[in-house]
């Protein structure tokens, strides 16, 4: 059972994190944002910083596996927790990640920006889902609504979603 | 940018976060942080404390026994979402919950954050006023329970003392029978609504309405009950026409004024197109329809 703790403002609190495998242990100021901490304590700049208030989904990254909103967590809020970003999400060897694959193949990005964002919900989307290969336009759609792209028009973004479930199935 | 600097407090019991809440008078409860978060960035909250409840697992579950779904504070709307067994018990708290925001936000948002942020315009609080539901509150003299109608009192206002705590939202289940239906419209999917409207419809063995709970968010200070139309349909033998006129009454219940989105009439006509609708889908879900 752990103590009930306070800070002081502009304290700095240890936290203990898994980043993409690895073990991080830092002190933040309880004031900074997730998405901070990865950026620029952690130097991780794949996860991307759009709106900064949870609108445009760019700097979706998982939390204990799941996506959520890297600018809408503090970064002690995930103490003991394993973050994955996009940084981790190819594999060891270099390869790449069947959301990456398939992002590649249907040409599902142009500025970029969006993209790292976008992946990770992706990926989130599935862990989740295993009709994908099948699904409909517009329940896809629903599913990725909370990312915002300003390039694509989403029409490739919702066949790369396809294409990954193909690749997730082919790997078995 | 960033949330101005605030002390951070992390209770692991109840009994210390209402503690902590009792000394600070400017002090702001963090359960999942999708709306506190976003006006602590824009700095439009500047609170001295944040006391994060997420050591808080006393207030982390979600039960189904005699006829209630009890949802305790700290669980997450995905969560409860993806429960079959309160889907099975109460269908309409799964699709109101798929009209939240998007899924991403639901990973972490609360259902006791979005009960107690009391925002008129979300979906929660119209559920539980729609349901006739009870939101248990905390605080340094006890626990006492609230009925929803009585628990929002208006924009962002709840009848929360300063130092009590939302700790639990109670939500009766269906009858077996009962249909149901929520649907929002809003401008893009995701975004706050236009109107939302949630429905149940029970027929007696005379095919009659037997008992109809309908309530819309979007359209007033707090979660609305339209209870002028519940009383119009109760009695009656369910039709088109029927339903129709139900949305034509419906549209008294508007009292916010225009915004910089939407007129006020534009807003009674979408309100009452979703309570025919809404009344129409609940209809095809009652036994033997």
């Amino acid at each position: 059972m752990t103590e009930t703790t306070e800070f002081e403002p502009n304290a700095l609190v240890r936290i203990n994190v898994e980043v993409n495998g690895r073990a991080v242990s830092e002190e933040v100021s309880t004031r900074l944002l997730l998405s901070d901490f990865l950026r620029h304590q952690l130097r991780l700049t794949g996860t991307h910083v759009g709106c900064e208030h949870g609108v445009c989904g760019a700097c979706t990254v998982h939390i204990d596996g799941t996506p959520a909103r890297s600018c809408l967590t503090l970064a002690v809020q995930v103490d003991g927790c394993s973050i994955r970003t996009v940084e981790g999400l190819a594999n060891a060897d270099g390869s790449l990640h069947p959301v990456q694959q398939a992002f590649k193949e249907c040409h599902a990005l142009q500025c970029g920006f969006c993209t790292p964002g976008f992946m990770m919900a992706v990926a989130g989307l599935l862990d989740e889902r295993d009709d994908l290969r099948t699904a409909e336009d517009d329940s896809i759609r629903e599913d990725i609504a909370g990312n915002v792209c300003r390039c694509t028009g989403y029409m490739n973004i919702v066949s790369a979603v396809r294409r990954a479930a193909e690749l997730t199935n082919e790997k078995g | 940018m960033k949330p101005s600097a605030f002390r951070y407090a992390l209770p692991s019991t109840l009994r210390d976060a209402i503690d902590i809440r009792a000394r600070f008078e400017d002090s702001v409860i963090l359960a999942g942080g999708q709306s506190l978060i976003p006006t602590m960035n824009f700095r439009l909250a500047n609170p001295e404390v944040v006391i994060d409840l997420r050591k808080l697992d006393e207030l982390n579950y979600v039960r189904v026994a005699d006829g209630v779904v009890r949802i305790g504070a700290m669980a997450r709307q995905r969560v409860v979402e993806q429960n079959d067994e309160v889907a099975a018990a109460n269908p309409l708290i799964r699709e109101t919950l798929l009209n939240v925001a998007h899924p991403v936000i639901r990973n972490r948002g609360t259902v006791g954050g979005s009960l107690a942020h009391a925002d008129p315009s979300a979906e929660l609080p119209t559920l539980l006023t729609t349901m006739r539901g009870a939101i248990t509150v905390c605080g340094p003299s006890g626990r006492r329970t609230i009925a929803a109608e009585d628990f929002f009192e208006f924009i962002f206002t709840t009848a929360m003392e300063p130092d009590e705590l939302l700790v639990e939202a109670a939500i009766p289940a269906l009858e077996p029978g009962e249909g149901w239906a929520f649907a929002e419209f809003a401008r893009r999917h995701g975004d706050y609504s236009v109107a939302g409207v949630a429905v149940t419809l029970k027929l007696g063995a005379d095919r009659r309405i037997d008992r109809v709970r309908l309530g819309a968010c979007g359209i007033a200070t707090t979660p609305a009950l339209l209870t002028e139309c519940e009383r119009f349909l109760t009695g009656k033998s369910p039709s088109p026409e029927l339903f129709a006129e139900a949305g034509t009454l419906a549209r008294d219940a508007v009292t916010v004024s225009d915004d910089s989105a939407t007129s006020k009439v534009y807003r009674q006509h979408v309100l009452a197109g979703l309570v025919a609708r809404n009344l129409t889908t609940a209809m095809t879900r009652t036994d033997g329809a």
